[in-house]
């Protein structure tokens, strides 16, 4: 099963490392990974999504407690949590595809962030599912480039019942 | 005041109460030791960085104290790795100093240059690369306390060497809090009382101890423990000592060379007090036949080790002391319970079979056993000496036929079986007790790994005491390949040892030499009457082996060789 672990960390030189160490020495898989500042200078905030079972899981979890350098880990797979990512993503867009193109880019909301003759780049944010949805929309104009970066998430501010 | 990165490096071991450090120079840490000998710390130079951790590590296992090491960089430095990773599988607390070349240089493959603190994260607790002089004192004091409080542990500072020679204003931070590092050291009630209800629920209780009992210094608790409610107790190879090996709810050892009584009692408890322990494998065996009709019950200040391997049914997160005293508090508030009575067909029964399948050996020739010189050993020493081992059948043995009474006697690498930890270990541990009598029980493979610190122990006439085994062979894995590869001894055969009485004499030392039987006795005393370093090579039957067994991925009840 999928975890998207939100840890909180000591902003310094090697933190990344130990919890990226912490990962591949035991030969746990990390899915995606995003790192940035936090409002406070001293603590940086890492999101990794990875997968394994409960106990798997729970022993990483206890493993980046353990690490000196990190000061709170969450599991949010367990509440209900906000989950975004980012995509740029270059389409072949000549004049007899570029309407069609630009048709699914509104229906899911992403922007042109770049134009030449014959592409298109594009940003799209979302969860999983909607950049699955665009990127099997889209693949069919040719993808010429695209990178996509690791999930941010937040905990919803109202945890309601199911 | 200003003093200099040395300075303040000196002033910090002295508020840290260091007067012993192991070390070995070099360029990056020579301003270091131009300092050294300005201050109240003595300095014991090693032949080679890894004894100097072993050293320090032995120190820290017999005293309690955390053991310091000093080395360059480069390869001073790297050589210290096995010594860290014996230490850190073990939650031995140490700091290890290393030299680093200078900031401006770090990262251009400077001459001994090595990325320390990135080749020993996976294995120390937390490790430093100080970059400004301002912060030295500051990581020292955390070094410190995080090398000894919680599931203590090796802890590196690599200091380059522009940091050591930068001035400061020094202040020596009196307390510390690290937001991120609070290690839970009390209990929590409500599970320390699920935990009572399962004892007193229970009709074949065992407690299982482990080396958290002895770093915690709560052998006192575990006896009580088991005293007081009539439990029968087995520990690893680590908590040797925590339990005396002479009581009689003793069960010995357990794991892959445990006792058959102490398997057996794992095999069908039903509720299982683990303390102190990680269900490592080689005690383990089989990991879903261990103890798979109990409810397990499990003390640790580590959280990461709580259903690690094994699931656990009442987690208890806290120190062992603290845990152990809460235990008892809680067990004793269960009221109408005749402890003695309630347990006495199980103490029966385990005592009836400890009796049947003690730990023995074939006692038939003239040759001479393994196992009877260690009992010699423990004989001769009236067993107050502190023991070390290397790593193999030596070590076993040393577990299985010397009897343990009291915590910090046996020092032995558990976690990561380093050989050629024992005999460095017992320099170590001899300087922390320069009175006490300090035997490293050896192999003849194992004790050629550190060899060169005959020239430690003579050169500051450290009378440490080691036998060597000598069989000829690296005799664990002989023993594996006769049981398990068809006798297929392939690089096993050790035909070119040194004339070992011969070497200890080169370097300064004693040396004895044992090939019969009745000398064994005179020479063991004699040696351990000598006033300075001593080898004595004990030529044994070449091929013993060490029984019983748990072969390697069966269950503790499919035990050979019983």
């Amino acid at each position: 099963m999928r975890h998207v672990l939100s840890i909180l960390v000591e902003n310094e030189p090697g933190v990344l490392s130990r919890v990226v160490g912490l990962f591949s020495g035991r030969g746990f898989n990390i899915e995606s990974l995003n790192v940035g500042p936090t409002l406070d200078n001293g603590v940086s905030h890492i999101t990794i999504c990875t997968s394994g079972e409960e106990q798997i899981i729970e022993q990483i979890m206890k493993q980046l407690h353990k690490l000196i350098t990190v000061i709170k880990v969450v599991d949010l797979t367990h509440l209900q949590a906000v989950e975004r990512e980012i995509v740029l993503m270059k389409v072949g867009a000549e004049d007899s595809k570029r309407a069609e193109v630009l048709r699914i880019a509104d229906i899911f909301r992403c922007k042109v962030v770049d134009v030449s003759p014959d592409e298109l780049t594009l940003e799209i944010t979302g969860d999983q599912g909607k950049i699955k949805a665009v990127v099997a929309l889209l693949q069919r104009f040719g993808v010429k480039e695209f990178i996509r970066a690791g999930t941010v998430a937040m905990r919803r501010s109202m945890q309601l019942a199911d | 005041m200003v003093l200099t990165g040395a300075q303040i490096l000196m002033e910090c071991l002295k508020r840290e109460g260091v007067d012993l450090i192991f070390g070995f120079p070099g360029g990056a840490v020579i301003d270091i030791y131009d300092e050294l000998p300005k201050h109240p710390i003595r300095h014991i130079l090693v032949r080679h960085e890894q004894a100097a951790v072993h050293a320090a590590d032995g120190y820290a296992r017999a005293s309690g104290k955390v053991g310091v090491c000093l080395v360059t960089s480069g390869p001073g430095a790297t050589n210290t790795v096995t010594g860290i990773a014996t230490a850190y599988m073990d939650s031995i607390p140490l700091v290890v100093i290393t030299g680093q070349v200078p900031t401006q240089l770090i990262g251009n493959d400077a001459f001994q240059e090595a990325d320390i603190v990135g080749i020993t994260r996976p294995c120390t607790k937390h490790n430093y690369l100080v970059k400004n002089v301002a912060d030295l004192a500051t990581t020292i004091k955390q070094a410190f306390y995080i090398a000894r409080t919680g599931r203590p542990g090796p802890v590196l500072i690599d200091l380059p060497k522009n940091v050591v020679n930068a001035v400061t204003e020094f202040s020596y931070p009196e307390s510390i809090s690290i937001r991120s590092y609070n290690p839970n050291v009390n209990p929590n009630r409500k599970q320390l009382r699920k935990a009572a209800e399962l004892i007193a629920l229970s009709r074949q209780p065992v407690i299982y101890a482990g080396g958290g009992v002895v770093s915690s210094d709560s052998a006192a608790a575990l006896t009580r423990l088991a005293e007081e409610f009539h439990l029968p107790v087995t520990t690893t190879l680590m908590g040797l000592g925590a339990f005396p090996g002479d009581h009689p709810n003793w069960l010995g050892m357990l794991g892959m060379h445990g006792t058959y009584t102490a398997n057996m009692a794992i095999n069908s408890c039903d509720v299982l007090i683990s303390v102190g322990a990680r269900f490592d494998d080689r005690v383990t065996g089989r990991v879903n036949a261990f103890a798979s009709r109990a409810k397990i019950i499990h003390i640790d200040i580590d959280p990461t080790s709580i259903s690690k391997n094994v699931v656990v049914d009442v987690p208890i997160v806290a120190d062992c002391k603290q845990g152990l005293e809460g235990l008892i508090e809680e067990v004793a508030r269960i009221k109408g319970v005749d402890w003695k009575d309630k347990h006495s067909d199980w103490n029966a029964s385990l005592a009836q079979m400890k009796a049947t399948y003690p730990l023995n050996y074939a006692k038939n020739g003239g040759a001479i056993k393994p196992q009877w010189v260690v009992e010699k050993i423990y004989e001769l020493s009236r067993g107050e000496a502190i023991i070390s081992t290397e790593v193999g059948q030596n070590q076993m043995w040393a577990a299985q036929f010397y009897t343990y009474k009291k915590p910090r006697t046996l020092l032995t690498s558990g976690g990561l079986g380093t050989m050629g930890y024992g005999f460095p270990a017992a320099i170590g541990a001899q300087f922390a007790f320069p009175d006490r009598l300090v035997v490293d029980i050896a192999g003849d493979g194992s004790i050629q790994m550190n060899i060169q610190e005959l020239a430690t122990a003579v050169s500051y006439n450290v009378p440490v005491k080691i036998v060597i085994l000598n069989n000829g062979y690296l005799g664990m894995v002989r023993q594996w390949q006769e049981l398990f590869y068809k006798k297929n001894y392939c690089a096993t055969c050790l035909h070119t040892n040194p004339d070992f009485v011969a070497l200890a004499k080169a370097y300064g030392a004693a040396g004895y030499l044992v090939d019969k039987a009745e000398d064994l006795e005179s020479t063991l005393e004699a040696a351990f009457a000598y006033p300075g370093p001593v080898i004595v090579d004990v030529r044994v039957e070449p091929e013993e082996n060490v029984a019983p067994m748990v072969p390697a991925g069966a269950a503790l009840s499919e035990m050979l060789l019983v």
